[in-house]
């Protein structure tokens, strides 16, 4: 536990175009274990929100319960932020979503909120593609009450506790893809020259954008048998390829190769250039996308990066087609047309 | 780029800017700690130790320590590490059972002191404890030259001055005071087996060219000559309007002392701009508090008398320009010259050594500026059983610094008499202390405050212009003591980054407030500085760097701004950030 955090900052740390630095994008000194993986995902999300640029206020940052889910404490603190019941945070967040369609959503859990109390609540939100990002904190064991495996452990795992973990894991990347998220991502709490970059895209993807981060436990799941420790995930980590994301304000100023990168516009004007590895595959293809992510695990290696993009997708207010205006700022005026009106929809039923 | 190489005890040493700035490399942040903890007879000690006259410097140190401190490069104002010297002086109990013992059976060599100042002071108080019988000629009445005769006594009262000179000539220095040495020959006839000069830069310079610079000589006096006057009563009147010259410190004496003398529209003139005046902003700060305005750009043409009577000056106003060879030169503005009426004039436009008293075929030889030609880290002399130190030795400077020349020539003279290599200098102490004391607890106080620098409470203006003697500052009580010296950011606590055992988890780049830690891939120091989170532009501060970890990266902090808080440790899950105290002592005479 560290209780305090010198208030004083680097006198010289930029501000972004919105004028902010990145201190107005922090949150409260962090309660976690020292080395805690989650600590990265906190600043790289700080990070991702100061470069895009974010304005603070038109956050909303969602989590259920965990160690994942007190997160939210300790980034982004000038946004708005709901620290919901075990699992749900997908409800929440669609109900504030259909309320304001205007907002950011951010939504972090962990491997047990997500994976399962909250299974069911995480595949509906997928299916629905409600326009958020949703950002899973992944450690494989239950690091608030002492470290049992969770469900996304992998079979033959080993935490602290030393015994291997006798279930099959849920890939929650490969389910995501399955149930139509247009935007899927996965990424590690040690390289932050990736998971910045994979976030600011994420959050500027309309619809659900999905991201599974490895983040290391370093209490319970850090051991030598575990493949979900800082070692594993260097020795085994592989990437779909490098990818540049160019938000919508910014001049492209790099040059690209034909043939190895591609450029995917995105829903905002922003556009992602990949540039893939050799035999890489088009990632815009879902089911590709799925057979790779299945290769690379019989080779036993841990796909990251961009997995599954589909810059066409549509979000769950255009399913529905509801009103442009946020549903919030709807008045009596607009909700109760009056008799008159009442009178033209009964006749268009006659 | 190579990876720190910590072993040397200079990389630390460089970290805590205070110390390393002080000439006389005081442990500033350990005795502001014992401040804070109320230790002041501790704190007096480590200053005594090291500079020699805490009380003395803690009111009129050029403080070159304070540019220095890094707080004041992460906010607007440094630590006030002279003043908190001062509040350990002030608060301490008697620390005369703390002193050094003196043996009774002497070593059998003999030093002569010529000059007793600050310098002569401080070899006298290095050599007393090894058995060194030890002579002191002076001019004067008493000990202290400069700080003496030239500091008035509202700056540094007399009570302060006696006490630590007389904690010094009580180890037992013979004293030969009212006693100008007119020969260094018949010094050197006396058999020494040393003779250490610290006549400091005795003479006023004056301005003999200007115009009626003669014919109004009753009324124009060289500042420090004028200051000394002052202070054995011989002068205890000015007249009404006087004019200063100059902009160093001596001159913002003159002028504060003549508003206490009668001076009531007291000018200081300088020839330069303001910002290029060599007084203490401080001192030029409490010069204008007593309604002294400082009026630059003024070139002295005349001094203007009338039947016998100085009745002003004239001035030329000048521009400071640029000449092709990139040296600022002042050039008239072609306006009408100014004159400005005064009754008095003080000269405080530099100061000048002088040795007419020693003789020229003895083998000493001097500089074409007319200073000793001296081995600059010996400080001895063509004439090798003579040496140096304080203005006399490299020119005016300051007291912290004849006080740092001292201790160096007491090594010097110390090794000489033993038939030592002068050049074989002992090494400063050095040591390295764990903080850690539990988890997350340290030994010492690792949080910072966010308190801004006291301010000094001073004595009422129309109290201390009636009086010379009364001290004008009144100096920090306990409390503000306490809280000023919890502003220090506890440099001496060193940062050590354990390679082998990180395993590059990010946690400290994370928590660092101020985002001076970095992984990132190796390059030379210039790539590197430029590719920091926030770059490294500071280049007088050094980049810390750690050989390769396992992905191949390399760990770079830079040290610039770093608040020294213990977050890096605190949230490092494998221990691979140490908080380790570095203490370094400079060597002094007798240490081996």
């Amino acid at each position: 536990m560290t209780f305090t955090r010198p208030s004083f900052r680097h006198p010289s740390q930029p501000t972004n175009s919105l004028g902010y630095s990145r201190s107005d994008y922090e949150g409260t000194i962090s309660t976690l274990c020292a080395g805690c993986g989650h600590d990265s995902i906190s600043n790289a999300i700080i990070q991702a929100c100061f470069e895009i640029p974010v304005e603070p206020h038109k956050v909303v940052k969602m989590s259920g319960i965990g160690c994942s889910s007190k997160t939210p404490a300790y980034y982004l603190g000038k946004s708005h932020g709901f620290n919901s019941v075990h699992g749900r945070m997908p409800s929440i967040a669609t109900g504030a979503n259909m309320a304001n369609r205007d907002l950011i959503y951010l939504g972090v859990s962990g491997d047990g909120d997500t994976a399962s109390i909250g299974m069911g609540q995480f595949i509906h939100v997928l299916r629905r593609d409600l326009n958020m990002t949703y950002v899973v904190m992944n450690n494989g064991c239950y690091g608030l009450t002492k470290g049992q495996d969770s469900a996304t452990a992998d079979k033959g795992s080993k935490s602290k506790k030393g015994a291997p973990n006798p279930f099959e894991s849920i890939d929650l990347c490969e389910l995501a893809i399955q149930l139509g998220a247009g935007f899927v991502g996965r990424g590690f709490s040690g390289d932050k020259q990736q998971l910045v970059p994979l976030l600011k895209a994420a959050m500027s993807h309309e619809g659900i954008a999905f991201l599974d981060v490895i983040s290391p436990c370093v209490t319970f799941n850090n051991t030598s048998g575990s493949t979900k420790s800082y070692q594993y995930v260097r020795d085994h980590i592989e990437a779909t390829g490098t990818f540049d994301f160019i938000p919508l304000q910014q001049e492209i100023l790099t040059q690209y190769e034909e043939g190895t990168t591609q450029a995917v516009t995105m829903h905002d004007g922003s556009v992602i250039y990949l540039h893939k590895n050799a035999n890489s595959p088009d990632v815009t293809n879902r089911r590709k996308s799925m057979d790779i992510l299945e290769a690379e695990k019989e080779k036993g290696r841990l796909l990251t990066g961009i997995l599954f993009l589909d810059p066409e997708s549509s979000d769950t207010h255009e399913i529905l087609a509801t009103s442009l205006s946020p549903l919030n700022t709807l008045t009596e005026t607009e909700l109760c047309p009056g008799s008159a009106a009442l009178q033209k929809i009964n006749e268009r039923l006659r | 780029m190579k990876p720190t190489q910590t072993e040397n005890p200079e990389y630390f040493h460089n970290v805590i800017d205070c110390q390393y700035a002080c000439p006389a490399h005081t442990p500033v942040p350990e005795y502001i700690r014992l401040i804070s903890d109320g230790r002041y007879d501790d704190a007096y000690m480590i200053n005594w130790v090291s500079n020699v006259f805490p009380g003395i410097l803690g009111r009129i140190c050029d403080r070159p320590c304070e540019p220095a401190c890094r707080r004041g490069r992460i906010e607007k104002e440094p630590v006030a590490i002279c003043r908190l010297k001062r509040v350990a002086a002030d608060n301490k109990d008697s620390i005369k059972n703390r002193l050094p013992s003196v043996p009774t059976a002497k070593n059998g060599k003999k030093i002569a002191l010529i000059g007793g100042g600050p310098a002569s002071l401080t070899v006298a108080r290095d050599l007393l404890p090894l058995g060194y019988q030890v002579d002191l000629y002076d001019n004067q009445a008493a000990a202290g030259g400069f700080i003496r005769t030239q500091v008035p006594s509202f700056r540094l009262p007399a009570e302060v001055l006696n006490e630590e000179v007389n904690y010094i000539l009580d180890m037992g220095v013979t004293c030969h005071f009212n006693h100008y040495v007119r020969s260094l020959k018949a010094m050197l006839d006396k058999g020494y087996d040393a003779i250490f000069i610290g006549t400091g830069a005795p003479r006023g310079r004056d301005l003999p060219e200007l115009p009626g610079r003669k014919e109004g000589d009753a009324y124009i006096h060289v500042g420090i000559d004028w200051l000394a006057a002052v202070l054995y009563r011989h002068v205890a009147r000015i007249g009404k309007r006087v004019l200063v010259l100059g902009g160093g410190n001596t001159a913002m004496d003159c002028c504060r002392t003549a508003r206490r003398l009668g001076g009531e529209d007291v000018r200081v003139v300088v020839r330069s701009p303001r910002t290029e005046m060599k007084a203490s902003p401080w001192e030029i700060e409490d010069a204008l508090h007593e309604d002294v305005p400082v009026i630059d750009n003024h070139v002295p043409l005349e001094f203007v008398v009338e039947k016998g009577r100085l009745v002003g000056m004239r001035f030329d106003r000048v521009v400071g320009r640029l000449d092709e060879n990139g040296r600022r030169k002042l050039a008239s503005t072609g306006e009408e010259p100014v004159f400005m009426p005064c009754d008095e004039v003080l000269l405080a436009v530099g100061q000048q050594n002088a040795f007419p008293w020693i003789e020229k075929d003895l083998g000493l030889q001097f500089t074409q500026k007319g200073l000793p030609l001296l081995n600059e880290i010996t400080h001895q002399s063509t004439l090798k059983q003579v040496f140096f130190a304080g203005d006399a030795a490299f020119g005016p400077r300051n007291v912290i610094t004849a006080v740092a020349q001292g201790h160096q020539a007491a090594i010097s003279i110390d090794l000489f008499c033993q038939g030592e290599d002068l050049g074989n200098r002992p090494h400063p102490k050095v040591n390295l202390f764990g903080q850690k004391m539990g988890y997350h607890e340290w030994l010492y106080e690792s949080q910072v405050t966010d308190d801004k620098r006291q301010a000094v409470s001073v004595i009422e203006k129309v109290k201390s212009l009636k009086d010379r003697l009364l001290e004008v500052e009144l100096g920090f009580d306990k409390e503000k003591g306490h809280k000023e010296a919890r502003r220090c950011l506890n440099c001496d606590v060193q940062t050590i980054f354990i390679a082998q055992t990180c395993i590059e988890c990010d946690a400290c780049v994370d928590i660092c407030p101020v985002t001076c830690i970095n992984f990132l891939a190796d390059g030379e120091e210039t790539d590197l500085r430029s590719r920091l989170q926030i770059p490294a532009e500071n280049l007088s501060q050094s980049l810390y760097v750690s050989p390769p970890l396992p992905t191949g990266r390399i760990m770079v902090k830079d040290e610039n701004v770093c608040l020294h808080c213990g977050l890096c440790a605190e949230r490092c899950p494998t221990a691979s950030w140490e908080m380790l105290k570095f203490t370094y002592h400079s060597a002094q005479a007798g240490d081996k």
